[in-house]
């Protein structure tokens, strides 16, 4: 079986992000591949043992390397990095992509559910479509049987669970599986992996669709009234009176 | 023309109100797209607030599969020649509004909390970076599809009944077998629409204890939401889950009672207008995000709040 992984690198979820001049300023913010795109990663090393016929693919800056070489360090066997430091929206990033998936021509696509940098849920969707094919989203359970799926996953109101056969784009998400650390032999062969590179423009796509005009941090100011709730009914009635009478939320 | 894709069970969702609502606000004619079982039964509902409604009750949009519904959509767009196509942002709504764009080769813009017309298409606003951001994103295309994110927009105002129509869409399998659906229906008003919410924690301790978090939504009218410790711990059904691997909420009250405030359930509910907690330890982070909160032994406080807001109540 072929597996592609889709995957970026995003701030880590523990860093301090922060902008500058209304846009984001990651220097000094630790990067990381991004957690939910790790899943599928896992996934992909756990059907195919050994990293045989994985390969994991980025389309975005040349600091996604970084997450490159992780995803090579874990036991992806090769890398395709589509460079570019324009912020692509999704619908041609599909299109790029589909004519990777074309080329490669896999049996699974992976990619995370929602991303940490766009917060977008949308890659996985757009690319199903763009290559025609079905889509697993928010894969929580995978059972696969020669090119037969069968898997559980998240819907807004429960859970779901569905059969299809491959080709199938699954996304991927935090109950699939714990991602394994790179060991430190690893790390030294995925130096020597092949990691090719190319651009959006090999596929036919310069520009983007969306444009980003503003990032900002608006944190709201919090009031931070706390009570002390050694008198439980007294704390109690205290709250209930500011929630009804300032907050007017009750 | 707007196209919207209206969210049903035997009424229309509050997510399509909200998304009607929006689509009133941006101005022009107005397309309410109803699909699946039971369509007609909501399109007098519907016709109140757009100017056409199209019900679709085709055998094969049961049961849902996105790329159904997507060819459905996107034909029904390029029939009605909507130069915008509005969706809800709910989890089905966001797996499905990117394969409509791809299909009409529009601009996709996701999630929004506000949104605009400019010259040739839409500005909106909405949460990146695990919601600690805010973006400005602008497409400017001839067609740009965009899912609204549920509770950030005012419900639609009724006005002259609009033309229902039957439509017959040419549609093809999906060739996906579902085997079983496990629906986590509660009683109690869904979370993701909920003005109120309190969720509980580890800091409950067990299963049990839940009953507090319950009896306190019961009392307020609140939806219940849990952290992913206490999802994990199979105390909470996954559907209740809050935070960047479950559900994104913004009420107007959030009741945080025994959670810590971890950045992944912080993204969950970090917009909520009023943050509450109930926590013990002072130090817990969700103290620097609230508004309002009680340190204490959660037994012990819930009770008495339960009590106090009862006797607000009555
Ligand atoms: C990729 C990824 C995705 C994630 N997604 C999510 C997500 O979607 N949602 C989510 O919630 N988490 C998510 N997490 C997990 C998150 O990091 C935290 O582990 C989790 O939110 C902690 O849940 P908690 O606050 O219930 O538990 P804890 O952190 O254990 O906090 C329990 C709190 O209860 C308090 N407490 C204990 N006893 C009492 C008492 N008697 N009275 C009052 N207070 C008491 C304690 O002081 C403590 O603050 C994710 C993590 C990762 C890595």
């Amino acid at each position: 079986m072929k597996i592609l992984c889709l995957i970026r690198q995003v701030p880590d979820a523990e860093a301090k992000v922060k902008t500058k001049a209304s846009k984001m300023d990651f220097d000094g913010t630790t990067m990381a591949l991004d957690g939910m795109d790790e899943y599928g990663v896992e996934q992909a090393l756990r059907i195919n043992e050994g990293g045989a016929n994985t390969i994991a693919v980025a389309l975005g800056s040349n600091r996604f390397e970084d997450a490159i070489r992780r995803a090579l360090a874990m036991g992806i066997e090769r890398a395709i990095h589509i460079e570019t430091d324009t912020i692509f929206d999704v619908v041609s990033q599909a299109k790029i992509l589909k004519a990777v998936v074309l080329e490669e021509n896999p049996d699974i696509v992976f990619v995370g559910g929602q991303h940490a940098d766009t917060d977008s849920q949308a890659l996985g969707a757009a690319l199903a479509e763009a290559l025609e094919w079905n889509q697993i989203t928010w894969t929580t359970e995978l059972t696969l049987d020669n090119n037969q799926a069968k898997a559980t996953h998240d819907v807004d109101d429960g859970k779901e669970s569905l059969e299809l056969t491959l080709p199938a784009i699954i996304t991927t998400q935090q109950g699939l599986n714990e991602p394994r650390y790179p060991t430190l032999p690893n790390i030294m062969k995925a130096k020597k992996k092949e990691l090719k590179k190319t651009t959006p423009a090999e596929y036919g796509i310069s520009t983007s669709k969306v444009q980003i005009v503003a990032q900002e941090i608006q944190e709201r100011a919090r009031l931070n009234k706390l009570i002390d709730g050694k008198d439980p009914i007294a704390a109690a009635e205290q709250l209930i009176k500011l929630l009804h009478e300032e907050a007017k939320v009750i | 023309m707007i196209l919207v894709q209206c969210e049903f069970d035997t009424k229309l969702k509050k997510s399509a109100l909200e998304l009607l609502g929006a689509a009133q606000k941006l101005g022009g004619d107005i397309t309410a797209v109803l699909l699946g079982t039971g369509a007609g039964a909501v399109a007098t509902e519907a016709a109140q607030y757009a100017n056409q409604v199209l019900v679709c009750e085709d055998a094969l949009l049961e049961p849902y599969t996105a790329k159904t519904f997507a060819k459905a959509i996107a034909d029904l767009a390029e029939q009605a020649e909507a130069t915008i196509v509005l969706l809800a942002g709910s989890r089905g709504g966001r797996e499905l509004a990117p394969r409509v764009a791809v299909r009409l080769d529009a601009a996709y813009l996701e999630d929004a909390t506000n949104i605009e017309r400019i010259e040739g298409g839409l500005r909106i606003q909405h949460y990146a970076f695990l919601a600690r951001v805010t973006e400005t994103l602008e497409a400017t295309a001839p067609i740009v599809v965009c899912s609204v994110k549920p509770n950030t927009q005012a419900i639609a105002e009724t006005r002259a009944a609009g033309e229902i129509y039957e439509v017959e869409l040419e549609l093809t399998a999906s060739g996906v077998n579902i085997l079983g659906r496990i629906q986590e229906k509660t009683t109690r008003v869904a979370l993701t629409e909920a003005s109120l919410v309190v969720t509980g924690g580890r800091g409950l301790g067990s299963p049990e204890n839940f009953a507090l978090i319950e009896g306190l939504a019961d009392v307020i009218g609140a939806g219940v939401g849990a952290t992913r410790a206490a999802v994990d711990a199979g105390w909470r059904p996954y559907g209740e889950q809050v935070g960047q691997t479950g559900k994104t909420v913004q009420p107007n009250a959030y009741i945080a009672v025994g959670v810590s405030g971890a950045v992944q359930h912080l993204s969950g509910m970090g917009k909520s207008k009023n943050i509450i907690a109930i926590n013990k330890d002072p130090e817990a982070p969700i103290f620097k995000v609230a508004d309002y909160g009680i340190i204490g032994d959660l037994h012990t406080i819930m009770p008495a709040l339960i009590d106090a807001a009862k006797k607000l109540r009555d």
